[in-house]
């Protein structure tokens, strides 16, 4: 019962967060929307026992990425921007169709054969006693399975880093 | 409605140790906060040969409460032009995010809110970066050019110091090999030395960085008042600016704790798996003695009968605490309470030391120019620390070959450490070299595009 | 009880406004902020069948997914920068000449 009520609690920020990014015209508020939208995310995180992911998602999606499109908002400042249409010529046509994409799946996540695993498994005291920490676990799979795409992420990382530091650069 | 009101009342009566150590927490910090503010004049005044508030209070001691009151009842401005949602978010999110990190500490084995957390010291980490957007909204909240700029150099500092100060981090963390925190400290004391000890690069450049992620001297150049009058918190007044006063003080605290955690063994008196010096259990109440014995001796020197009361009281608090902290050790029922109180007490010192270098260096060292802050941050301090991490994994490794533990592994990290400072110097110099041989006008680029 | 179609349900509406974002608005910045919630609706699925299957895969391919969103949105600014810097503006429908 707990577990639903934070649940819903969660998703409706998550989801409201999300609408109003979408609708804001400043695009600061916009970003702080996103925010709690993205917190509100590692809320649910959390409650799906992903601790990492949970403090992942806060450190590098809010404190790092957010951060960053703070910065550039302020930087490419427009006053104009706020008198602009905020909208463009297709909105109608886009809200129908992905109202279509929203429909066509969620009929199909609702009449998909259940398989028997279906109920996220309850975990109460004792069985998460012995489940090994939520860190551990990540970190083992990741060196070990997954050790050749955590190689590739850093140099993704590497390849991005010198690419937005090139592209940013005055052209003196 | 009645499954979720028995739901909330499961939940409380499961949870309400902790949640009434976060409520105490919340309530209690403002004046902790305006009493190491009191703390800070007081020694700037030593240092400057002179006393410091006295009028307020005897001996001042009032002064944070005067101080509180004013700022409460202080006109709110609000800036012309200004975001309205955005002035009212700023300094609330800073101050929680400081708040919300308080959470995830340990004073003592059992004094923690969050309690046994598996990602407890990264938590800690990750909800203080949160902190940045306070300042950032904020600065731009305010509608004002100085501001503006006084947020972006803040926030880019506290950015780029978050890297060195994760990586000091992460060099600790190899020696706990866990995140959460009563297991670091339980490590600490199974490993019997320190980490701090272990990798003093490491400590070393957590220090300095958590200096910078703070904005204290010598990183100030944010808030300094010779630059851009209050940089991020300029027209923020009255209750808003004391909200980024508490949040500021908070992280100090948030900081102090974590690097008393993880480097100085956390609530763990010095030596506290050697058996043959238990008699340091008593240490805590003999200083407190001692801090009563010398308040009683100066109590005829005071000017003034509610002076010398007042010192009475003081020494008479002094005794209890000193009765309180002998207790665990001597009655055997309060046994069971020695870690706990004892252990708090350690935590408390550590932490107020740390808190006392941060203050030694704010009135000792010049303020750091922003490229020149800049300039250390990226191209001493990152990779000054991630060389300490490559050093102390290699020597984790050969401890564990040579089957090496406790203080025999000082005699693998040493090395590390000696290596880490050469390549320290290394560093500085080649920065001294490229430096000065860099153009004048170098530092226009770091001055926001 | 708290069933799997919970979560799908909400990783598709997260989905589905953040496509409305990235085909309707036409500020540029806040396009790259709808793709950021999509990208966040990938994951909260991901975690969630990861807890349903009881496998750690999904919240590693989630953290995968993090990393890679950090760059994307890194480099996207950046290009966002330079373009602003020549044409002075932020609108996807103004973007439409490849060489002037």
């Amino acid at each position: 019962m707990a577990d639903k009520l934070i649940f819903y609690f969660f998703a409706a920020i998550a989801v409201g967060g999300a609408v109003l990014t979408v609708t804001r015209r400043n695009a600061v508020h916009s970003a702080i929307f996103l925010i709690t939208s993205l917190l509100a995310t590692a809320g649910v995180f959390l409650q799906l026992r992903a601790e990492f992911l949970f403090i992942v998602q806060i450190i590098l999606y809010v404190g790092g990425i957010m951060v960053l499109f703070v910065f550039v908002i302020m930087l490419v400042n427009l006053d104009v921007s706020l008198q602009q249409l905020q909208f463009s010529r297709q909105k109608w046509v886009a809200l129908i169709v992905a109202l279509a994409l929203a429909g066509q799946v969620g009929v199909m996540f609702w009449s998909a054969e259940k398989l028997p695993g279906q109920i996220l498994p309850g975990v109460t005291a004792a069985a998460a006693d012995r489940l090994p920490p939520n860190s551990e676990a990540v970190a083992r799979s990741l060196f070990s399975t997954y050790l050749l795409p955590f190689e590739i992420a850093s140099i993704l990382l590497l390849v991005a880093m010198i690419g937005a530091v090139v592209m940013a650069k005055k052209r003196t | 409605m009645q499954p979720a009101v028995q739901a909330t009342m499961e939940f409380l009566k499961l949870y309400w140790v902790p949640l009434l150590c976060g409520v105490i927490i919340v309530a209690l910090l403002p004046l902790i906060a305006g009493y190491i503010v009191l703390v800070e004049r007081k020694l700037m005044a030593d240092m400057q040969v002179r006393l410091g508030p006295m009028r307020v209070g005897p001996h001042g001691l009032l002064q944070p409460i005067a101080d509180a009151l004013k700022l409460l009842i202080k006109e709110d401005i609000i800036p012309e032009n200004s975001d309205a949602l955005v002035f009212w978010l700023a300094p609330v999110l800073s101050v929680g995010a400081a708040l919300l990190a308080l959470a995830g500490l340990a004073i003592g084995p059992a004094f923690q809110v969050a309690q046994d957390i598996n990602i407890g010291i990264l938590f800690v980490v990750g909800i203080s970066a949160m902190g940045i957007f306070g300042i950032v909204l904020g600065g731009w909240a305010s509608n004002s050019h100085y501001s503006l700029m006084g947020a972006l150099r803040s926030s880019a500092q506290l950015v780029s110091y978050e890297t060195a100060a994760g990586m000091a981090l992460v060099a600790g963390l190899l020696f706990a090999g866990t995140l959460n925190i009563k297991a670091i400290v339980d490590a600490q004391q199974s490993a019997g030395v320190w980490f701090g000890l272990l990798s003093p690069v490491a400590l070393f450049t957590y220090l300095v960085a958590s200096i910078a992620e703070t904005n204290r001297a010598p990183f100030d150049l944010p808030e300094a008042e010779s630059e851009l009058v209050a940089g991020y918190m300029t027209e923020f007044s009255g209750f808003r600016w004391a909200l980024y006063f508490l949040a500021e003080y908070t992280n100090m605290v948030v900081v102090a704790s974590v690097a008393t955690t993880l480097f100085l063994g956390g609530w763990l008196r010095p030596f506290a798996s050697v058996h043959w010096l238990d008699f340091l259990d008593y240490f805590p109440t003999l200083l407190m003695v001692l801090i009563g014995v010398y308040c009683l001796i100066r109590v005829p020197k005071q000017p003034s009968r509610v002076h010398q009361l007042f010192m009475l009281a003081v020494a008479a608090l002094c005794f209890v605490v000193a009765l309180v902290l002998l207790a665990p050790v001597i009655l055997p029922i309060a046994h069971p309470f020695k870690a706990g109180i004892l252990g708090s007490f350690w935590f408390l010192l550590k932490v107020g030391l740390y808190l006392y270098l941060f203050m030694w260096l704010r009135f000792t060292l010049p303020r750091y120019r922003f490229d020149q802050l800049m300039r250390l941050g990226w191209h001493f301090l990152i990779p000054l620390s991630i060389i300490n991490v490559l050093l102390v994994g290699i020597a984790l490794i050969a401890g564990s070959y040579f089957q090496l533990q406790g203080w025999a592994l000082l005699l693998a990290t040493t090395p590390a450490a000696v290596i880490g400072l050469v390549a320290a110097i290394v560093l500085l110099s080649v920065e001294q070299k490229t430096h000065s041989a860099a153009a004048p006008s170098a530092a226009a680029d770091f001055y926001g595009g | 009880m708290l069933s799997i179609e919970h979560y799908l349900f909400l990783g598709l509406a997260l989905f589905v406004i953040g496509v409305i974002g990235v085909i309707t608005r036409r500020n540029v910045i806040v396009v790259l902020m709808s793709i950021e919630l999509i990208l966040n609706a990938v994951n909260i699925n991901l975690v969630a069948f990861s807890r349903l299957y009881g496998d750690v895969a999904g919240q590693v391919f989630a953290l995968f997914i993090i990393a890679d969103a950090a760059a994307e949105a890194a480099v996207g600014l950046g290009i966002i920068i330079a373009f602003f810097r020549n044409r002075e503006t932020l609108l996807e429908d103004e973007m439409d000449l490849l060489k002037w």
